[in-house]
C-alpha cells in the first residue's frame, strides 16, 4: 500500500510490483490496443472474421493511406487545426487581459465578474444550443470554421481566466508597486511586467485548450456540417457511418484523428498536467 | 482625454482590460440563457413564427415519459460516474512509486483522457461488439454468452458509463497523483511511529491531505457525467429505442434531427438540466466565496 516506497519492501514484492506495471497497463489499455492491432489488418482478414488471430498480412500502409485517399479525413483535419489554432490564440488574448483585470486590481464587482466568468464554465453546452446556433446564423458564420472558432474563444474565456487570474494573483504584487511609482503606465505594466511572467501559465493553457477544441465533438455537430467546414471529430462520426464493419479502417481514421492532441500531450507533459491539476494542491 | 486617462488610469484600466472578454462572454454565453429560457415558452420550428406557448413546453414534459428515461439515466450517470474518484486514486496510489520507467506509465495511464470521447466511443463500440469484439471473445473463452451490450435496454447505459470512466478515472488519477507528489511525508513518518499502516494510514494520514484533490475530481466528475453527450451520440444515438438517452441527448434529438425541429420543447430541456446543473454550480461558488474570504 501507498506509503511504504517499494525499495524499502522485500525484494519479492519489488518483483512482484514490476511485473504487476506492465501487465496493469496492459489491461487499461486493451481497448486501445485492440484498435491499434485492427487498424493494421487487411480488408479480407475483417471480411473472413479473423479479427485476433495471427494477421495474413500487414496492412497497416495501405490502410493508413487508404483512409487519407478514400475520405475527406486530410481535409477534417485542416479544419480541426483552422478551428482549433484561431482559438488557442484568441482565448489566450482575452484571458491574458481579463485575468490580469481580476487578478490585480481591487474594484468594485471583481469578485461578481471572476465568478460570472467561472460559473459559466459549468453551464450545460445545451442550454446555449439554440442561441448561439441562431446567433451564428444571423452573422453569417454559420458552417464556417471561424463561426466555431469565435463560439470557443468565447466559452474557453470562462476557463482561462479562472487559471489567469489565481495565477496573476500569486506572482509578487511588490513588482508591479515598483513599476507604479516609477510611473509605468498600467498599460506598459501588463505588457512588459507582467506578460513576460505568465509564460508557464500561457504555456499550460495552449495544450489544454488545443486538446479540448480539437476533441470537441457537441459544437461541431451544431455549428458546422459537411466535409468543407466539419472538423475530425464530426468528420470521424459521419465516416463511421459510411464505413460499416469497416473496422479496419474505422481504426486508423480513429487513430489519425486522435494523434494531433496525443502528441501534443507527450511534448508538452509537464505544462498539461500542470493545467489540469490546477487547484488540486494547496 | 489624456489627462482624465492618467488621473484615473487605475480604475479605468480593469475595465479596459476586461471589456473584450466580458463582450465575448455576454454574447456566447451568458445572453444565451436567457434567450434559451425565452424560447422554451414558444413553440418554434427554428424557422417560421415562433408560437407563444406559455408553459405548455413544460407542461408536456411532466407526461414525457422520454423525459423521465432521459432523468433517470442522467441519475444513473451521475452516480456510477463518481466511481471514478476511488477508481482514480487506486491507480494514482499504485503508481505512485519511484521505479525506472514509471514517469511512461504514468503518462500511458493517463492516456485515454487526451484521446476525444469520439474516438473512446468508437473504441469501445469496438470492444463491445457482438460477434467480433474483444469483451465477447473473452466472454466466450470462459464460457458465457456473448452480450450484446449496446443493443440491450438493461445494459446500453452501464456499457456506455463504463466508457466514459475510462477517461475520466484517468482524469482523476491524474489529480491525485499530483496531490500525492506533496503529501508531508514528515507526517507520514510521525504516523508510522505511532504504528499506523495501510487502511488507517490512507484513511487518517492521506485522504486528508488530499482533501483539495479530491474537491476537484468530484466537481469535474459531475460535470462530466451531467455534459455526457458525445459518447451517447457515437455509440448508440441514444438508442435502443431511446433508452440510453440522457437529458443533454434527448434536448438535442428535439432541437433538430430527423424528427423535426422542436427549438421550445428542446430549450425547456435544457432549462431543466441547467437548473440540476445551478445546484451544483451555486454550492461550488459559496465554496469558493468562503475560500477567497478566507485569504
Amino acid at each position: 500500500m501507498f506509503p511504504t516506497p517499494i525499495e524499502k519492501t522485500s525484494l519479492n514484492s519489488q518483483r512482484l510490483y514490476k511485473i504487476a506495471l506492465p501487465i496493469a497497463l496492459i489491461f487499461w489499455l486493451l481497448p486501445l490496443i485492440a484498435v491499434a492491432l485492427t487498424s493494421i489488418r487487411s480488408a479480407g482478414d475483417i471480411n473472413a472474421g479473423n479479427y485476433w488471430g495471427w494477421p495474413t498480412s500487414f496492412n497497416m500502409l495501405e490502410n493508413y493511406t487508404a483512409v487519407f485517399t478514400n475520405s475527406p479525413i486530410g481535409h477534417y483535419i485542416l479544419n480541426s487545426f483552422k478551428v482549433t489554432i484561431p482559438t488557442v490564440i484568441g482565448t489566450l488574448a482575452l484571458s491574458c487581459m481579463t485575468g490580469f483585470a481580476l487578478g490585480i486590481y481591487k474594484f468594485k464587482g471583481n469578485m461578481l465578474v471572476f465568478f460570472m466568468f467561472v460559473a459559466g464554465n459549468f453551464i450545460p453546452f445545451q442550454i446555449l444550443m439554440v442561441p448561439v446556433r441562431d446567433f451564428t446564423l444571423s452573422i453569417g458564420m454559420y458552417n464556417t470554421t471561424m463561426g466555431l472558432a469565435l463560439f470557443h474563444i468565447a466559452f474557453q474565456t470562462g476557463f482561462c481566466t479562472l487559471f489567469m487570474r489565481n495565477f496573476i494573483k500569486a506572482l509578487p504584487h511588490e513588482l508591479i508597486e515598483v513599476a507604479r511609482v516609477e510611473g509605468v503606465s498600467e498599460i506598459q505594466i501588463f505588457w512588459y511586467v507582467v506578460m513576460p511572467l505568465m509564460k508557464p501559465a500561457i504555456a499550460a493553457l495552449s495544450v489544454l485548450v488545443f486538446t479540448f477544441i480539437w476533441n470537441d465533438y457537441f459544437w461541431a455537430t451544431v455549428l458546422t456540417q459537411g466535409a468543407d467546414t466539419q472538423p475530425v471529430t464530426a468528420g470521424l462520426a459521419s465516416l463511421n457511418g459510411q464505413w460499416v464493419s469497416s473496422w479496419h479502417l474505422v481504426s486508423a481514421g480513429s487513430i489519425v484523428a486522435a494523434m494531433p492532441p496525443v502528441l501534443m500531450f507527450f511534448a508538452m507533459q509537464k505544462h498539461f498536467i500542470a493545467g489540469l491539476t490546477l487547484g488540486a494542491v494547496k | 482625454m489624456r489627462a482624465y486617462w492618467k488621473a484615473n488610469q487605475l480604475k479605468l484600466a480593469p475595465w479596459l482590460f476586461l471589456t473584450p472578454g466580458m463582450l465575448m462572454f455576454a454574447i456566447y454565453v451568458i445572453m444565451p440563457i436567457f434567450q434559451s429560457v425565452d424560447i422554451s415558452l414558444y413553440a418554434w420550428d427554428g424557422l417560421g413564427e415562433k408560437t407563444y406557448v406559455g408553459l405548455d413546453n413544460y407542461k408536456e414534459l411532466m407526461d414525457d415519459e422520454a423525459f423521465y428515461k432521459s432523468l433517470e439515466n442522467n441519475i444513473i450517470w451521475l452516480v456510477l460516474y463518481m466511481l471514478a474518484i476511488p477508481a482514480g486514486l487506486f491507480v494514482a496510489l499504485f503508481l505512485n512509486q519511484t521505479v525506472r520507467g514509471i514517469r511512461i506509465y504514468k503518462s500511458l495511464f493517463f492516456f485515454p483522457f487526451v484521446i476525444s470521447q469520439v474516438v473512446v466511443g468508437l473504441v469501445f463500440s469496438w470492444f463491445y461488439d457482438p460477434t467480433n469484439g474483444l469483451m465477447n471473445i473473452l466472454l466466450n473463452a470462459i464460457g458465457f454468452d456473448s452480450i450484446a451490450v449496446l443493443a440491450d435496454e438493461d445494459y446500453v447505459t452501464y456499457g456506455i458509463i463504463v466508457a466514459g470512466l475510462w477517461p475520466q478515472t484517468a482524469y482523476c488519477m491524474i489529480l491525485y497523483l499530483t496531490g500525492l507528489n506533496s503529501v508531508d511525508s514528515e507526517q507520514i513518518e510521525a504516523a508510522r511511529l505511532d504504528n499506523a499502516k495501510g487502511w488507517r494510514m490512507l484513511w487518517y494520514i492521506i485522504l486528508p491531505q488530499l482533501k483539495p484533490a479530491t474537491f476537484i475530481a468530484v466537481v469535474v466528475t459531475v460535470i462530466g457525467a451531467l455534459r455526457s453527450f458525445d459518447l451517447i451520440s457515437i455509440m448508440t444515438s441514444g438508442g435502443p429505442w431511446g433508452s440510453s438517452r440522457v437529458l443533454a441527448y434527448y434536448m438535442y434529438e428535439q432541437a433538430f434531427s430527423e424528427y423535426g425541429f422542436r427549438m421550445g420543447y428542446g430549450a425547456a430541456i435544457a432549462v431543466v438540466l441547467f437548473l440540476i446543473m445551478m445546484l451544483y454550480i451555486g454550492g461550488f461558488l459559496y465554496k469558493m466565496y468562503r475560500d477567497e474570504r478566507g485569504r
